[in-house]
């Protein structure tokens, strides 16, 4: 029970990129047709179903008090997750490559920037922050990683769709994608229960 | 796309900061923006954004960390094997942010409590390796600095931009002064004066979503100037 509720709230209404606008870039970029945002989007599933729990290990194990080296190292810990989320990324890359020439063309330079797509940094410093055993963290990945699947599809559905409506020729394309991620993310706010008064008070 | 360049029958001493050159500074602030055309680093273009202080230095810093992990990348890239390049970028780039955040933190400590979180941030940010992928893992060590010390000065301006706006319309206040607002500490009180009782400080400014809206709105503006940026697809 409390894995799923782990998961719904991972997925949609904590969503990394409609309510917290992060890995924003690669969202953007390859969200103009529904074939290629699907394979970026289950590409960002796996990494990040890998690097969190990785990650989590990494954190206990390695950099806790009660870790490997009985030290606090967590300053320690931008480096280490980075380093074992572009080690994933970097296999992730070698198999589509191998596998699906096509879809490693499409992606392009935004598959090594799954790297530095911060949604994958932010998960693990989530995971981090909340405190997650090693079960919640391997559903934390994966319910973060659909997330943001399902908002790049959502994304790139609405903008195929797009293409038959009279946008004003300037803002064609990556203009409308950002004035439609602006009104999604305000729609996924009321997911949260919208209230300044405790937003203000956050910030 | 690189020119097709015709054998010289003399070799002509390049200049230093010719034609060439100029164009890797100034295409980057405009017809070829990081954030508007190339759309890299837009995460933090929402999140450091709300007011102008930390807008500024954040667009410095990661300007000088594009341009000298270009540097270096650009000084190594025939020695990295491609199956271990992004640690490698990756590895370059922290150090770098770190050089950066430790300077901060010796010379100007305030600013550096503020922004200490968004610092670490530029490790991540797409924009540094971005450019590192697109540009300095194929060019010499000269043009890949300039392109990164273009692509961050690109990035920074519209990032001081919209934090202009955004802090101005959503606190009423400019770099941290407070000009306009509802109390005696703004310099135009609208509490006290008939005239301007009905402002109201804009309270979407504050959300993130505020940011996408004022980008597209850059966009928009641009793209209506440069018209071979307009999307035909």
């Amino acid at each position: 029970m409390d894995l799923l509720n782990i998961f719904i709230k991972s997925a949609f209404i904590e969503n990394m990129v409609l309510a917290y606008f992060i890995g924003m870039c690669s969202f953007l970029a390859v969200s103009k047709s529904v074939k290629t945002a699907i394979g970026l989007g289950a590409a960002v599933i796996f990494v990040l179903a890998i690097t969190v729990p990785i990650n989590w290990v990494v954190s206990e194990l390695v950099l806790g008090p009660n870790g490997l080296f009985k030290t606090d190292l967590t300053f320690l810990r931008f480096i280490l997750f980075i380093a074992s989320i572009a080690a994933t990324v970097q296999l992730v890359e070698m198999a589509v490559e191998k596998y699906s020439p096509s879809l490693y063309n499409a992606l392009g330079i935004f598959l090594p920037l799954i790297t530095v797509n911060c949604a994958i940094l932010g998960a693990a410093l989530f995971m981090v922050a909340r405190e997650y055993n090693f079960s919640e963290s391997v559903v934390y990945g994966i319910g973060s990683g659909f997330g943001w699947f399902i908002a790049i599809v959502l994304m790139a559905a609405i903008r195929e769709k797009m293409r038959y409506s009279q946008v004003p020729a300037a803002l064609r394309g990556l203009g409308m994608a950002f004035i439609l991620t602006a009104f999604l993310g305000i729609a996924f706010m009321s997911l949260m229960g919208i209230n300044p008064a405790t937003y203000f008070a956050k910030h | 796309m690189a020119d097709v360049v015709v054998a010289p029958t003399e070799v002509k001493a390049e200049p230093w900061f010719g034609k060439k050159e100029q164009k890797l500074i100034k295409d980057p602030l405009h017809i070829d923006n990081p954030i508007t055309v190339q759309i890299l680093g837009v995460c933090s273009a929402l999140a450091v954004t709300t007011m102008v202080k930390p807008a500024l230095i954040m667009g410095i810093s990661v300007a000088l960390v594009t341009g000298f992990s270009n540097l270096v990348i650009s000084l190594i890239r025939n020695g990295i094997p491609k199956q271990i390049r992004m640690i490698v970028q990756l590895v370059v780039i922290a150090v770098l942010v770190t050089i950066v955040e430790q300077v901060l933190k010796a010379f100007s400590f305030d600013v550096w409590k503020q922004l200490s979180v968004f610092i670490g941030l530029i490790i991540t940010n797409c924009i540094v390796m971005g450019r590192l992928e697109a540009f300095a893992m194929s060019n010499k060590p000269w043009p890949a600095f300039l392109d990164g010390i273009g692509n961050g000065l690109g990035y920074a301006w519209i990032l001081v931009a919209i934090a202009a706006i955004r802090e101005f319309f959503g606190r009423g206040a400019l770099l941290g002064y407070k000009i306009i607002g509802a109390g005696p500490e703004f310099l135009v009180n609208t509490k006290a004066s008939a005239l301007l009782s009905w402002y109201q400080p804009n309270g979407m400014m504050v959300l993130p979503a505020s940011a996408m809206f004022l980008i597209a709105i850059i966009i928009w503006i641009q793209r209506s100037k440069e018209a071979k940026l307009i999307d035909i697809s």
